[in-house]
């Protein structure tokens, strides 16, 4: 089977010289939910900037189910990769909520009922079909993340790539954030420094250091291989120890 | 971040004024503004007739008076330009309060005080009856360039972003021991607007790449 995400031997250096990423490696495959992990400059960023074409690789190879990224691709790509970046004040720029969650599907040259089925489902998977009408900032920031999900949503994506989706939630929005991620039916790639949040999550986990993969396995191996995570500057938070929680049951 | 309804300016209702559609509001207070610049300044009565116009629009809207006389401090460096001109103004000279003022000064100053404050007032008067996504919106039916109406969409989504970034610098600064006296404080304040400046630039570009993530041409996508 085709993997939604096929990426082998990506390597990339910005314009001033810093090479970010040498020689990735890595594949995913339909209705996995995988965490990337890695300490803070490890070029986990720049590797999801490549997935839907914003940067283009240096060397090596993206696909997404088989349709490579490339110039000619793009917007298909944009379409098949939903990204969800971290601060949702830059992915919500329209004055509504509908508008918002509107914009990409309306870029994929949706109009009328058919665009207004898009929004209203895409809202009412994240739950805020009832803010549909209110501008953006003037909604919680929990409620302003979730709505930047269902911008994405929208689009219908193969895969959803959510960089640091737990960042600067209280636990009760963390926690609904979880609920809604669990409940799609949608292949997702989690940039994250929350490990709990990984290891409750994803049942995979991918370790990037220094722009190459260092760990590919369960996400429970990976938290509890003690030598690998101190070689990564990956460190659980206090009184958390995934032994007492045990490895996530085995999804249905 | 972000009150639970409305903008800054707008106040909250259900009057006819708030029901009229945007685009007359917009119609009517150009209209207006239009008449009352073009009024000549001796025409005393017909300024309070304009003024009794606002009046009648104020109360059917049901926004209270101090709601709107608060924000007009916005005009206050015109106050202060109109009061100047007296003094420096030349021709036949009059006494006032054991002053000598300029004659045809006073009646400038009569002219720019009163014609900007009923065109501010009348301003606020739309702003606080009308939510900004309807003004844009109205501004669109009045067939205004739709590019002009997007950055002033951008514009009023991020005013209270960049605001509220400016509110934390102040706090972070005045946490640290620092409050702006005198203009030996300016270069501080003019880094801060500096720092706020390359921030919101940042932005700009984090936001242009959500967009063209979301499939972004360089063409907002017609509703």
């Amino acid at each position: 089977m085709t993997p939604v995400l096929d990426v082998r031997g990506l390597a990339f250096a910005y314009p001033d010289g810093h090479q970010a990423l040498f020689g990735v490696d890595l594949h995913v495959h339909r209705g996995e939910r995988v965490a990337l992990l890695g300490p803070n400059g490890a070029g986990k960023t720049t590797l999801v900037l490549h997935l839907n074409g914003i940067l283009s690789a240096g060397a090596g190879s993206v696909a997404v189910s088989g349709l490579p990224v490339t110039k000619e691709n793009v917007p298909e790509i944009r379409r098949r990769v939903g990204i969800v970046f971290q601060d949702p004040d830059d992915q919500l720029f329209m004055g509504t909520v509908r508008q918002d969650v509107g914009f990409g599907p309306a870029n994929l040259g949706l109009k009328g009922a058919e665009l207004e089925a898009r929004v209203q489902h895409a809202l009412d998977q994240v739950g805020m079909a009832e803010y549909a009408d209110r501008p953006p900032h003037h909604l919680s920031f929990g409620q302003r993340r979730r709505v930047a999900v269902a911008t994405v949503l929208a689009m219908e994506p193969e895969i959803l790539v959510l960089d640091e989706p737990s960042s600067n939630l209280d636990p009760a929005s963390r926690r609904e954030l979880a609920d809604i991620l669990r409940s799609l039916d949608v292949t997702v790639l989690m940039v994250t420094h929350d490990l709990p949040y990984a290891l409750e999550l994803c049942p995979r986990a991918v370790v990037l250091s220094d722009g190459t993969v260092v760990a590919d396995g369960s996400t429970y191996d990976v938290l509890t291989d003690d030598e690998l995570m101190r070689a990564h500057r990956l460190e659980l938070p206090f009184g958390f120890d995934p032994r007492t929680v045990g490895p996530p049951p085995v999804r249905g | 971040m972000g009150g639970p309804h409305g903008h800054k300016l707008h106040f909250h209702g259900h009057s006819p004024v708030h029901r009229i559609p945007a685009h007359l509001k917009i119609l009517a207070l150009l209209g207006f503004v239009l008449v009352v610049v073009a009024t000549p300044r001796e025409w005393y009565w017909a300024y309070a007739a304009y003024l009794a116009a606002i009046a009648v629009v104020v109360a059917i809207s049901r926004v209270p008076a101090t709601y709107l006389l608060k924000r007009m401090v916005v005009e206050i460096p015109f106050v202060v330009f109109a009061l100047l001109l007296p003094f420096v103004a030349h021709g036949p000279y009059t006494e006032v309060l054991g002053l000598s003022l300029s004659e045809s000064g006073l009646l400038s100053a009569w002219g720019l005080l009163v014609k900007g404050t009923l065109g501010v007032l009348a301003s606020l008067t739309l702003a606080a009856t009308t939510e900004p996504q309807e003004l844009l919106a109205g501004l669109e039916r009045l067939r205004l360039p739709t590019l002009l109406v997007q950055i002033m969409g951008f514009m009023v989504r991020y005013l209270d972003v960049v605001t509220s970034e400016m509110q934390r610098m102040k706090v972070a600064r005045e946490s640290r021991g620092f409050t702006a006296r005198n203009p030996r404080h300016w270069p501080v304040l003019a880094r801060s607007a500096g720092a706020l400046f390359i921030r919101s630039y940042e932005r700009g570009e984090r936001v242009h790449l959500a967009m063209l993530s979301r499939g972004y041409t360089g063409r907002m996508p017609r509703p």
